[in-house]
């Protein structure tokens, strides 16, 4: 190695070596902090300009400094290293501000009663998420129950059955259900009912098919890139023993896909529980607990938070319980991400 | 019990694509054969359509008769999955069951086909299996652990145990020892002579010595060009085909003067 590495050498000798002046581990950051005051200084002051000025000037100091020291490769790399911070904390400003807002108004609202009380007969302050918790957990759960079944067979068909031109335009409208804008969800439903029930039409079950509609497809779509990720030995090996196919499928394809199918299907969960205009339509608000999916009006979550924002009541008690519902959704998605996180970790085939 | 399969004029598809043309060959039961031929010359092609897992493969077809025991492998009323319950494969790549242990793996035959087996019987099928596949003393301590903790070639070790436990008729081995030390090869070439006495068996293989140690017949496989299908140059006594072969071309290949 050593012998080649001598023979590539240009005979001039020291132009090509391994090592390179490089500038101090604690140089950018030192970099920064001097660039943020020269900004504050140039701006006055004001947050968003002492960082917004504070970076240019940084990737344009850093930039020649690293030139200098180092060498273009070097000062290529470590602008384009801001570059990519800058762009990743931008992403960061949206989702920090929403969480640090949701929890800074919604925490001081929650207590035992909100949690166990509704909204009956509550004018101004007290009242609670009841209702509402419970009509988001049934509707998305005979949604899930709605979805899953339908979702896992499509999938199964596409990836283990389909042969020829019906998978294909199968898949082309679960890509345009994708797609569906969720209060056409919501219209196509209560459209639905409208035509069995008459015009005025509230039901639970209705929620649970407009959220169907968005959640089969993201459901379809998770589960088939999972099988395809199963191997065909595996399918192979347990047709070379004599096992039907269904059974391969059932015993072999999905037990080993298990972990990413759970995971794709807690996430199409935590994508349609936060939905708001297709129940809106549908199921309408309402004060009490309505226990029965089949007749009535049914709170959800999210539907919650839109009315008490928009009719806080008299004192203006609304807005608070407006945060506490949408914390309450918040922490909902926040146990599902985790939820998905453990099951792909406990369903894995590889965990020994 | 031991089958014997009669194959003539066999043309293995993939498409449009023919990869094996008019192969006509007899397998005597309760005998070894080996098939041994240059790499894509279509020995496993040919293997997989012994026992229907070709047509697994979308728009790989066969035409041509396979007979077993006076029954045609592919004709009308012909179930592949009974097929493949009788004729078992272990495959040129290891494919332990990931989500299963060493123990399940072994009697995954019989767990995936919802057979009702009680505990010591179990026991004993996996016991029986790893022994004759020289997995059980590595193994013994950890059948819990799942199967693809193990090394590649314990994998294809396993995947031989997995095939026997069922105890098929036919058994088709493809390049089984390709991943094996010289010890565990011994092993296994020890399970086919136990084997054939009972079984019938065909394995491919790349290593001229195992083909002259186990089999009693072999079939010597070839392309005439690249991109021309694969053809059965000659088959006949092991013996004969290592010492004195009828084709010319079948001699320089045993003896490494190919190509
Ligand atoms: N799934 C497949 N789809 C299309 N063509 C295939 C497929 N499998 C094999 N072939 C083709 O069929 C021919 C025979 O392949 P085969 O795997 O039977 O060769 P082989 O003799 O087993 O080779 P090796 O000794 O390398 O295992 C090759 O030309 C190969 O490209
Ligand atoms: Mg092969």
């Amino acid at each position: 190695m050593a012998s080649t590495l001598e023979t590539q050498q240009p005979p001039a000798g020291a132009a090509r070596s391994i090592h390179q002046r490089t500038l101090p581990r604690y140089a950018p950051a030192a970099v920064f902090g001097g660039c943020l005051v020269i900004g504050a200084v140039l701006t006055g002051f004001g947050l968003i300009g002492t960082v917004v000025l504070g970076t240019v000037i940084y990737l344009v100091v850093i930039y020649v400094l690293s030139r200098t020291v180092e060498s273009s490769r070097k000062a290529a790399d470590r602008v384009v290293t801001g570059l990519v911070t800058s762009a990743f904390v931008i992403a960061l400003v949206p989702l920090v501000s929403v969480i640090y807002t949701v929890f800074s108004r919604g925490l001081p609202v929650l207590s035992a009663t909100f949690f166990t009380s509704s909204m009956r007969n509550v004018v101004g302050e007290g009242g609670g998420v009841f209702h509402a918790i419970w009509g988001t957990v049934y509707i998305t759960g005979m949604a899930l129950v709605i979805s899953v079944p339908i979702g896992i067979l499509t999938a199964i068909y596409l990836v283990e059955y389909g042969r020829g031109w019906l998978p294909r335009q199968i898949r082309f409208l679960v890509d345009v259900m994708t797609g569906i804008p969720s209060i056409v969800a919501g219209l196509f439903a209560y459209a639905l009912f409208v035509l069995i029930f008459g015009p005025g039409i509230r039901i639970g079950i209705g929620g649970a098919i407009a959220l169907s509609v968005l959640m089969i497809p993201v459901v379809v779509r998770s589960t088939e890139e999972m099988l395809k990720l199963v191997p065909n030995e595996l399918r192979e090996a347990a047709y070379a023993l004599g096992v039907p196919k269904w059974r391969t499928i059932v015993k072999v394809v999905l037990p080993t896909a298990l972990a990413g199918i759970a995971t794709g299907v807690t996430l199409s969960i935590a994508r349609v529980i936060g939905e708001t205009a297709p129940l809106l339509i549908i199921l309408g608000i309402t004060d009490s607990a309505n226990f029965d999916p089949f007749s009535g009006r049914i709170a959800t979550l999210p539907v919650f938070t839109y009315y008490e924002y928009i009719q806080p009541g008299v004192d203006g008690s609304g807005e608070g319980r407006a945060f506490g519902g949408a914390l309450v959704l918040v922490l909902i998605v926040l146990v599902l991400n985790a939820v998905a996180r453990l099951i792909s970790y406990l369903f894995s085939p590889t965990k020994a | 019990m031991a089958k014997s399969i009669d194959v003539s004029d066999l043309n293995i598809y993939y498409g449009d694509f023919l990869a094996v043309e008019g192969v006509t060959i007899p397998i005597a039961a309760k005998s070894v054969t080996a098939f041994i031929g240059p790499s894509g010359c279509g020995k496993s092609s040919f293997l997989r359509s012994l026992n229907r897992m070709h047509e697994v493969i979308p728009g790989a077809r066969v035409e041509g008769k396979i007979i077993i025991d006076g029954n045609d492998l592919y004709g009308a009323g012909t179930d592949p999955v009974a097929v493949r319950r009788e004729i078992g494969m272990v495959f040129q790549r290891p494919n332990p069951f990931p989500t299963m242990s060493i123990y399940e793996n072994v009697i995954a035959g019989m767990r995936l086909n919802a057979k009702r087996m009680k505990k010591s019987e179990a026991d004993d099928a996996v016991e029986k299996s790893l022994r004759s596949a020289n997995l059980w003393a590595e193994v013994e301590d950890r059948l819990r652990r799942p199967g693809s903790s193990l090394s590649g070639g314990q994998q294809q070790r396993l995947c031989i145990a997995r095939a026997i436990a069922v105890e098929p008729q036919v058994l088709l081995m493809d390049e089984p020892c390709s991943a094996l030390d010289p010890i565990s090869t011994s092993a296994i070439e020890d399970l086919i002579h136990d084997l054939q006495h009972d079984y019938t068996i065909v394995i491919v293989t790349h290593n001229m010595q195992q083909a002259a140690r186990v089999s009693e017949t072999t079939a010597f496989f070839n392309l005439s060009a690249v991109g021309e299908p694969g053809r059965l140059v000659e088959y006949g006594s092991t013996t004969k085909i290592f010492s004195n072969p009828d084709n010319e071309s079948t001699e320089a290949y045993i003896s490494g003067r190919f190509g």
